[in-house]
Parts: structure tokens; sequence; C-alpha cells
């Protein structure tokens, strides 16, 4: 409850501090369990992610997809919808970027950039129109077929990878390399420009386009009359109503917005680092959206740092499992959703107490 | 209610007799003299703060045993909290809780209820899709296997509700009960689980007129078998109505306790707002002029098809209050709904200032009734009129939100919404005055304010008003209907639908009351009376409209 008030610095950072110590803790025994060192496991795992400017770029280019697939998350939760197609969402998103592409016939990635901005933009709201559409006129919720999307997405891929976009004379499901226009610069690139000379990581400038992103997302939710009417409809429908807006329209908006957000997804990956179309590129990133945007409590900002949190814990993660050979990527997972455990579900459990602290001070210094 | 092990035992409190203790006196007296000479709750000196707040001070308190209490205070009084506190939801900061004389330590609800307190919250605490049966028995299923247990607690529950006259089928879904009758499966639920002392927090609020009287029989009931009953409300008909002794409270602390035999409804409201009130706002005669709204032959069929409102006429004149009268659920919340756009109209027709706005299958939006300048105060705030988790600030331009006065051509233009909530929060007198907080963090007085300021600040030619002072205390109700009187006085039409008669008769100038979907009567303000509109809203005669 709010009306126990706390402290601005406790309520944001003390309390969400103690909880990533205690997922921690338990990890760390975890750890011990398996025999191994918990202090050479967080090592591990924070030199993985901060270790070198290397490692710290892989970090962020984790950070920028998760960015992504947690604003979907966030976007379609303030319409009071949840959205767990942002995989499939990412997928087609992946796809609209691909076709644009191939089908780009110049050589200067500045010009190809926004247009396939605007394809993974069209190919992932499409996935999430038909969702919102029914939801809003048949009522069928959109768990279900947003669940739904991304099997038909999963498939459609893997038919079009298979049978039509298959490199030629290849036998894994990708396309052709694209040409030089559909690679985004690195920040390695970018930054020996400015003569600064560092490791490379697939690290490019989709990151900057994200937190942009972010940026737009709260100026749209809090500052126009369109992400007004959204929150009023997520909020309470008879209000909403009663205040002349119409919920059908704008739980299609923001089903159409949140798949959008996470089709960008598609550009990070597949036109910022591996130019070209792979079969399963999203990696499960699009799940991993609806824990950033949990713990990021919706806000576009906090789930800019849930983001970056799971990039660590991500690129730390496989960094650990290379360097500790009795860690499988398994136990990477189990220390990931101990975190998310800890700030998301539990992240209550260390409230009470520290309100009560706060109160007994409060009471001492009145005697 | 608490699920946390509450024991089913039949006895409560007085299993090892309420008083204990060596005491001259006791051994000297009679045990009936004693239970009225010791209270079977004391608070002393109950103190609670809540950050800045301090909801609690030093309350002192005595509830006489078999005895209905009232505890009467604005929204934001310390009433709430006092209860909670003896219910074991908070803990004092200082003081004691007596129970039949002996200090209680109270911690959570499941000791209260082993205390002998039980408390009937305004929100039900129901199973919906379950039985009355199935709902008592819920936290005291006793073993695995329930089958014994619930062939037991019908037959308790069949001895309970013939003994305080609380008649409910145990075999009833609770969902499909009214809302009085479900209040009546609380109290039971209470009683099965040996509560000695009942706490009703607004009781009323949810009930008819009649529901209400029903229940006032029923607490009267409860007190003659010896159980103490205590009342939590802001109305003070009902104290008058029902209770022995009445405690007010003020900004936290105890106003003062008296006899309801020795006081009356003027004085109570002095002593809760802490100055002289007007309890029926004054006002001349109404001047009425052209017809604003013209209704004609309207009516409106729910979802399966029922008529909601049938074959309806009636007419506002520019200044005048028309007031609908009727008992809850009579149509007159379906009416107001059509009238403002967010219903469907099965036949009839709507005519603003001459001009036909809506016909079946051409009606208008709330949009398009806000542009034609008809304004509509909901019922039910907290659903419809705000929305509890937003600013007050964006609350406050709710159906508003696209008007161009707060929006650039893509962004809002947030510190002109800031400034006209803050405008409206200082005409109406909406305290705190912050447009920053939640809607949700503002008392029931203050939020109604608010919307209301919302509504009529925006000059309609007609004003649609629902409930106007549900849940508001007496302060702001005097406030709220001099706004009404001002703006009738300034030529708008207003029709009012309520719930409550002393607000029909004291602000309508002519009253039409409902009854199941219809019109069964139209008074003028002189020829309306309580006993007629009474009769009428029951049914019984109308004056053949």
């Amino acid at each position: 409850m709010k009306d126990e008030a706390l402290p601005a610095w406790v309520e944001y950072f003390a309390i969400p501090g103690i909880n990533l110590l205690m997922a921690l803790i338990i990890a760390g025994l975890v750890v011990v369990f398996m025999g191994e060192s918990p202090w050479v496991a967080l090592g591990a795992l924070l030199g993985g992610a901060f270790g070198s400017l290397e490692q710290f770029g892989y970090t962020l280019f984790y950070t920028t997809s998760f960015i992504f697939t947690g604003l979907a998350v966030a976007v379609a939760f303030h319409c009071g919808l949840f959205n767990i197609g942002g995989e499939g969402q990412a997928m087609m998103g992946g796809l609209g970027v691909t076709l644009v592409c191939l089908g780009y016939d110049g050589t200067s990635w500045p010009l190809l950039f926004p247009l396939a901005v605007m394809g993974a933009i069209a190919f992932g709201a499409l996935w999430s129109f038909l969702p919102g559409y029914l939801q809003a006129t048949r009522g069928s919720h959109t768990v279900i077929t947003t669940i739904m999307f991304n099997f038909l997405a999963a498939i459609l891929l893997n038919y079009l990878l298979v049978e039509v976009l298959i490199a030629p004379g290849q036998q894994s499901p990708q396309t052709i390399r694209f040409d030089e226009a559909g690679h985004l610069p690195f920040a390695h690139d970018l930054l020996r420009g400015f003569g600064l000379e560092t490791g490379r990581s697939p690290l490019n400038i989709t990151f900057l386009l994200a937190l942009a992103v972010a940026g737009l997302v709260w100026l749209f939710l809090w500052r126009t009359r369109w992400g007004y009417e959204m929150r009023a409809v997520g909020q309470s429908e008879p209000a909403a109503r009663y205040g002349g807006i119409s919920p059908g329209p704008m739980i299609v908006m923001a089903m159409v917005i949140s798949g959008a957000l996470a089709g960008l997804m598609g550009v990070n990956e597949v036109m910022g680092s591996q130019h070209r179309l792979v079969l399963g590129f999203t990696a499960g990133f699009g799940f991993a959206g609806i824990a950033v945007a949990l713990m990021g409590r919706n806000h576009p900002f906090g789930v800019v740092l849930a983001a970056l949190l799971f990039g660590v814990l991500y690129q730390g993660g496989s960094e650990l499992a290379f360097e500790i050979p009795t860690f499988t990527s398994d136990v990477v997972v189990v220390i990931q959703g101990l975190v998310i455990l800890f700030c998301g579900a539990l992240e209550n459990i260390f409230r009470k107490p520290i309100v009560r602290i706060f109160e007994i001070r409060r009471l001492l210094r009145e005697l | 209610m608490s699920t946390e092990a509450p024991q089913p035992s039949k006895d409560g409190a007085g299993e090892d007799g309420p008083f204990k203790g060596p005491s001259a006196i006791e051994d000297r007296l009679p045990s009936e003299l004693l239970a009225i000479a010791t209270p079977a709750i004391e608070l002393q000196g109950i103190d609670k703060r809540f950050g800045t707040v301090h909801a609690n001070r030093a309350v002192d308190l005595k509830i006489g045993r078999a005895s209905i209490h009232g505890i009467v205070g604005e929204n934001g009084a310390g009433k709430s909290t006092l209860m909670k506190i003896l219910y074991g939801y908070y803990q004092a900061d200082k003081g004691r809780i007596l129970i039949d004389g002996r200090e209680t330590r109270i911690a959570r609800p499941s000791q209260a209820i082993k205390a002998g307190i039980g408390m009937v919250h305004q929100h039900f605490m129901l199973v919906d899709n379950f039985t009355v049966l199935e709902n008592l028995m819920l936290g005291a299923e006793g073993a695995f296997w329930i089958r014994g247990s619930f062939n037991n607690a019908r037959g308790v529950l069949s001895q309970v509700s013939w003994e305080y006259g609380l008649e409910v089928d145990p075999d009833a879904v609770v969902g499909d009960l009214p809302v009085g009758v479900q209040q009546r499966v609380e109290i039971l639920k209470i009683l099965f689980r040996g509560a000695e002392i009942i706490v009703l927090d607004e009781p009323t609020a949810v009930l008819t007129p009649q529901e209400t009287q029903e229940l006032f029989k029923i607490l009267k009931r409860l007190r003659a078998e010896g159980k103490t009953v205590v009342l939590i409300t802001h109305k003070l008909q009902e104290v008058m109505e029902v209770t022995d002794r009445v405690t007010v409270m003020r900004d936290g602390a105890v106003a003062g306790t008296l006899n309801t035999a020795d006081t009356n409804k003027r004085e109570l409201a002095e002593l809760m707002v802490g100055r002289r009130v007007v309890l029926r706002v004054e006002k001349t005669r109404a001047t009425p002029g052209r017809p604003c709204l013209e209704v004609d032959q309207l009516t409106v069929r729910d979802e399966s098809g029922t008529a909601r409102v049938e074959d309806i006429t009636l007419a506002v004149h520019e200044g005048e209050i028309l007031g609908i009268a009727g008992v809850s659920g009579n149509g007159q919340s379906e009416l107001i709904e059509a009238l403002a756009g967010l219903r469907r109209i099965d036949a009839g027709s709507i005519r603003l200032r001459g001009q036909v706005v809506a016909l079946p299958n051409a009606e208008l939006s709330p949009a398009d009734m806000r542009n034609l300048g008809v304004t509509h105060v909901p019922e039910d705030r907290l659903k419809m009129g705000l929305i509890s988790a937003f600013d007050a600030s964006e609350s406050a331009i709710l159906g508003y939100q696209g008007d161009r006065a707060y929006n650039g051509p893509l962004l809002s233009d947030r510190g002109k919404i800031v400034n006209h909530c803050a405008d409206l929060m200082q005409k109406f007198d909406v305290r705190p005055p912050e447009p920053q907080w939640r809607s949700g963090a503002f008392s029931g007085g203050n939020q109604q304010k608010l919307v209301l300021a919302r509504e009529i600040e925006r000059d309609p030619i007609l004003l649609l008003v629902g409930q106007p002072t549900r849940g508001v205390d007496v302060g702001a109700i005097e406030f709220i209907h001099q706004r009404l009187i001002e703006m009738r006085d300034a030529g708008k039409a207003i029709l009012l639908v309520s719930a409550e008669l002393d607000e029909i008769l004291g602000l309508a100038d002519r009253v039409v009351v409902m009854f199941e979907g219809k019109i069964v009567g139209e008074l003028t303000a002189e020829e309306a009376s309580p006993k007629k509109i009474g009769l009428m809203m029951a049914g019984v005669v109308g004056n053949g409209s």
C-alpha cells in the first residue's frame, strides 16, 4: 500500500537492491550446493558482463532486445491486456526487416534503416492486430490468441526459411547474407571513428533507437490524449465509456503498438547483428519481455533498467557456463529465475519489515 | 472476513465467564447488574499515526453490553481506523483494549474473532459462487471430509437464523441473492463463529430503505439476545433511529459520547463538523422556464431483454430541479444512463430544447451528449466518475480529454491540465488541493466534489446527477446541495436521481417516483411528503400518471 510512505531512495533503490541481494544469496547457496565457490561464480558472472568493453557491448546488445520486448508487454498492460505474443511478433518483425533488406537495391544503410524499422513495425503490428481485433470485437482473450499466434509465426517462419527464403545451396534454415547496406554499423566501428579502440561486439545503433523508443513510449502514455484514453480503458472500462472513449479501438491500438515494439527486436538481431534471417533468432527474448516489464513496473524507465539487469544476467550467465564447466546453461536459467522471483513476484516480502523499521525510528525520534 | 483458523466454537468469549479477578464489588453485585456495569468493549487512550496523519488521538470509548452503539464522524474522522485496530488489522501505537473488562491483545483478526468480535465490512467478504452454507463453512471446514461438519452446520444455521429472525435459504448461491440478504449471510457468518460483539461498517450504504428497516429489526433482535452491536455510519437519521448511545468522532478524537435519546440530528451534525451546519439548504421557489429535456415514451431494455425503463414520459425545464425518487434498482440508473448516451434506447425519443437528439438505433454517444451541453455526474463515482489510479488532474478532465484547451498538436498540455484541476479544487473546496495526488487517495466527499466541479464548471444546459451525496459527509452534503441550488437559480435544468428521500425532498421542485421501471406518480415540492413518496416507492399507490 502506498499510504505507508517511505523516502523515495528507499522505495526506488534500497528495496529493489535488497531484493536483488537476496536473489544473489539464494543463487549463491545453489552454487555452493553444486560444490562450486559462489564468489568465483559471482566474479565470473559480473566479469562476463562488465569485464571488458567487448563483454559490456554484448550486455548492451542483449539489453536492446530486452528493452523492446519489455516495452511491448508494458504498453499492452496499461490497456489492461496481457500480450504474451512478443516472441511471435518479434519473429515477424525480423521477417519484415529481412524482406526490406533483401528487396533493397542500394548501398547506403542510413536510407535502408528507416525502411527496415518500418518493416519491423508493420510486420510486428500485423501479428498483434488480429489478436487485438478479436479481443475488441469477440472478446477472445489475448492470452490465448497471442500464444497461438506465436506458434503460427514459428511455423510460418519455418516454412519460409526451409522452402522459400533459404539461401541456395545451404542446409541450415537461413537466408543469404544481406548486402552491405543491410549491415547496421557496430558500436566498435563507430567508436573507432572517434579514435577509440574497443573489442568487437554485436552492439549497434539499434541500442540508441531502443532508448529513444522508451522515451517515446513514456511520452505517448503520459503526455498524449491517446495514451490517456488507453490507460483509462485499462484502469476502468465503465469510466472510459463514461468519458466518451470506446474501448474497442483502444484495445486494437494498444495491441498494434505492443506488437510493433516487439517487432523492433528484429532490427537489433537481424539487421544489427546476424545480417541474415536465422530460424529461432528470437531465442525466448519475447517471453523474457514479460519478466522485464514485471520487474520494470511497466514503466518505460523501469523497463530500461530491468532490461539492463537481464542483459547482465544473459551475457554474464553465458560466460559463467563457459568458465565453470559444471554450470550448464540450465543453472544460469535457474539464477535468472531467482532474480525474477525476488525482484518481481516477491517484491513485497522485505517491504513490510522496512516500513516497520521506519515507523520505529519515527516513534523513537518523537520520544 | 479472514479465513485464518477461526474457532468454530459456539460459546466464543464468554467461555470462562465475563468477569475475572477479585473485586469487592463483583462479590456483592448480582451478575446481571455487573453485566451492565462492565462495558463489553473499553478502549483506553488509543493512538495511531500513519506517517504524518494522526488517525486516532487518545481515543477513550466505552461500549455497553447488549446495546447498539453508534460511531459517527465525517470521512477521515478516524472511525474506520479505530475499528480496524479493534479488529486487529492495525496495531495501535499507544493505548489498551479491554474486552469484558479484561485487557486483550488483538494483533490479528483471528485473535479478534477468538475474543468474540465479528465485523461486517462495507464490501462483503463472501464467495459469490458458493452457497450460503458453503460461505458459512469457509475457514471452519473441520476435517478432511466436510460432509459431517456440513450437516452439523446446517443444524446450527437453522437454529441461529430462527433465533435472530435471520431467514436465509442455506442452499441459495450467494451471488444470486439481493444485497440485503447477502448482508444477512455476513451477519450469520459472524454469529456462527460465536461473536458476542458485532461491528458493522456503513452497513446501509448498499441497502434500500426497506432493507435498511429489515437490518434495524435484526440489530434490535441481536441486542435483545444480549449481543453488543457497534454501528459505524455517517447517516444521522439511522443513528437516531436505532442506537442507544452514540460517539461522535472528529479529526481522530472523540468529540463526544451521548445518549441518543438526549440528543438530536442537529447537535450531532455540529459535533461532527465542529461548526453550525445547515441540514436543509434554504431555497426560493423555482421559476421554471422553457422545457430543456423532454423524454417521450422512453423504453430501455437490458442485455437479457427485460424492460428496465418502460414507457417513461417526463420533462425538465430550465431553472428547475426534477427529482427522481425510488428504491434503488427500479430503473433510475438505466434512465439516467440512457439520457447520458451510455445506453441503447429501445423505444421513444429524447429531445433537447425541442430538437430530437436520440431515437432507437440513432442514439448519441456520451461525447455527443457532452457537446450538446448535457453533463453527467454518475451514480458510482469510483467505477465511472473518476479513475482512482489516475492523478486528480487526469480524472478532472475525464470526458474532456480531447478538448483543445488541454492538447497541443501532438502532446497534451500538462501545465494547463494541472492548472485546470487546481482551479476546480479551489472553487469547490476540494481538500487537500493537490492535483498530483491519486484520485483514489481523496475521501469520498472530496472525490464527489471534484466530479461535480468538473461537470458543473462546463456550464451545461442540463445536468444529470445520480446520488450526488452517497458516501459523502455532512459538511460536503451542505456544500453540494448549495451548488445544485445555485445552478438551478442560474437557469439550468437539473435531473436528480437519489435514493435518499431527504435529499429529494430538500432539493427537488418536482418529484417523479419510479417503480419497476415506470413512473408511478408525480408530485410538486409542496405536495411531496416522505409518507406519500414512500408509499409510491413501494408501489402501493400512484396518482394515476
